[in-house]
């Protein structure tokens, strides 16, 4: 049955109503009720929502480092359902290995898989000059920007070389400034390489600056309230920002955010 | 208005963080080295006009004078070859040792909390009382010194390589795995670096230790080692040789100290972390 489903939503990538709960302190908790989600290749689709909706559970879930409680995530038709490695997935704190110069941070995909480090060394030289980290090669993680930090895992998890990229609110923590930059960046990487971008975020602005798709969570347990398509033309610059359509979506998605956000604000209270 | 007149330069007004420091720094020297030497002649000076007892607490003259001897007709140098090599090669098996059964506990968590009381419980026990046993077991020779000096350093050793791996960040093992990387990547890539700090923190603690158990152990049983010598000198009433011995093992112990500093620098270069530094 799975397998007829699979073959009418082929993607790259199909989510297959995958749900997660989780036990804590003898109370069930319902991280994830069952979503299904068809990722096409080649586009960059954002999913966002109130925090604790469950999108980084999901995510962990396609990268293979958690099991789903139901369903099944397929990539060019097969599960890869506890398999990790098949995507690329930079989690939420970029996460680099403070004893690591960057071009030893950088280059850790390729050497967890065994390829000899001048080889790699030699692919990411060129990128880290256009990832504007060119003469920080040999510096420790702690002796560079917030921004900087960012850009490396990002370029870690790109020369991770996968089809498809997680992104777990990589500019989440940047201020106002250098995110609007590292958003027109990533643009610009994501033409380059031709990748399959899922991005997690909580800025309605950003969601739409940068996708194809997006997909609005609601409050846990989270499930998707609803799928909107971003027609906006491509190449984008910062000016969409203040077009019409631009502020028409803006509308839509604030008002169906708020609700959630009303909902999971509740639900911490509670707590 | 624009173009004010430059703020004329006070010298003596102007913070100056590097020469502060370099002052700071000029001055403890200077005192430092003469707090020394003033202990040294203080204590010539009381022993000469005997108000402390000569018998007993010897006098640097006197001290230099018998290590001379001890050295050109005794075998003093035989003595601290023996005891430093009793201590570093009991520091560096026991250390790594640890290290290893402190590193191993990441591959099972609940062979890790079986492991711990008995680390700790074992911690407790003075092991210089175990000197006796480990003496009969291993001969009065060279193994029974080191056998010593790994028996006081193995769990301190231990203790701080699994507080290490208890404090690994998970996202970071979380990392590799979604890299695709195996356990055993995990381990090398991720926990004995993060790790590392902690067993070089109890390395400074650990040299002392090793030291403290060869001695004890040539206290007990030797043929040779400062602590024979002393024990030697102590029995024939020879307290100047005891003071030698003290003064001996005290320069001994600094250099060691020193030496292990150095290289705790040397171990440490960019390991530092969010633990030392400030959290990402």
């Amino acid at each position: 049955m799975i397998e007829t489903r699979g073959a009418i939503e082929a993607g790259k990538l199909n989510v297959q109503t995958v749900s997660k709960v989780f036990r804590r302190d003898g109370r069930t908790v319902r991280a994830l009720d069952p979503v299904s989600v068809t990722i096409p290749e080649g586009r960059l689709i954002s999913l966002i929502g109130p925090s604790g909706c469950g999108k980084s559970t999901l995510f962990n879930i396609i990268a293979g480092l958690l099991r789903p409680t139901t369903g099944d995530v397929l990539a060019d038709g097969k599960s890869i359902v506890g398999r990790p490695g098949y995507v690329a997935y930079m989690l939420q704190k970029g996460l680099l290995l403070p004893w690591r110069t960057i071009l030893d941070n950088v280059i850790l995909a390729a050497e967890v898989r065994g390829v000899p480090r001048r080889e790699s060394i030699a692919r990411a030289q060129p990128l880290i000059a256009r990832y504007g980290l060119g003469g920080f090669e040999q510096h420790y993680p702690h002796e560079l920007s917030g921004g900087m930090r960012q850009r490396a895992s990002l370029l870690r998890t790109m020369l991770y070389d996968r089809d498809v990229v997680l992104l777990d609110e990589p500019f989440g923590a940047l201020d106002a400034q250098t995110r609007l930059l590292m958003q027109s960046w990533l643009l610009q990487i994501w033409s380059d390489f031709r990748k399959t971008i899922l991005f997690v975020t909580h800025d309605i602005d950003e969601a739409i600056y940068l996708s194809d798709e997006i997909y609005v969570f609601t409050a846990r347990p989270g499930r998707i309230k609803s799928h909107i398509d971003v027609a906006l033309p491509r190449p984008r610059d910062q000016d969409v920002v203040t077009t019409a359509s631009f502020m028409g979506l803006k509308r839509q998605l604030l008002d169906l955010l708020n609700e959630e956000a009303r909902i999971a604000e509740r639900q911490s209270s509670m707590l | 208005m624009n173009d004010a007149e430059p703020t004329k330069v006070v010298d003596d007004v102007v913070d100056d963080d590097e020469a502060a420091e370099r002052r700071v720094r000029r001055y403890s020297a200077i005192w430092r080295w003469s707090l020394g030497a003033g202990l040294v002649v203080a204590w010539e000076v009381l022993t000469r006009l005997k108000v402390i007892d000569p018998y007993y607490f010897s006098s640097p003259f006197t001290i230099v004078n018998t290590a001379y001897v001890a050295a050109t007709q005794g075998s003093l140098f035989v003595d601290i070859g023996y005891t430093s090599a009793a201590t570093i090669v009991g520091f560096i098996v026991g250390v790594t040792a640890g290290a290893v059964l402190g590193l191993s506990t990441w591959w099972s968590k609940v062979y890790g909390r079986v492991s711990e009381p008995y680390l700790v419980t074992f911690n407790a026990i003075p092991k210089l009382a175990l000197a006796p046993i480990l003496i009969i077991l291993f001969g009065i020779g060279f193994e029974s010194k080191v056998a010593l000096a790994v028996a006081l350093t193995i769990v301190p050793a231990a203790l701080a390589a699994y507080g290490g791996v208890k404090s690994v960040d998970r996202d970071l093992e979380t990392l590799l795995f979604s890299l695709g990387a195996s356990r055993f990547q995990v381990f090398s890539k991720v926990v004995v670096p993060w790790a590392m700090p902690w067993i070089v923190s109890s390395l400074r603690v650990n040299i002392g230790l090793a030291l403290a158990g060869a001695i004890v152990g040539e206290f007990i049983a030797s043929r040779y080692g400062v602590g024979r010598m002393i024990l030697y000198a102590g029995q024939i009433m020879d307290i100047n040789l005891v003071w030698v011995g003290v003064v001996v093992l005290s320069i001994l112990a600094l250099v060691m100290y020193v030496v292990v500093m150095t290289a705790e620098r040397y171990l440490l270069k960019g390991m530092l972390h969010g633990s030392q530094l400030s959290t990402q």
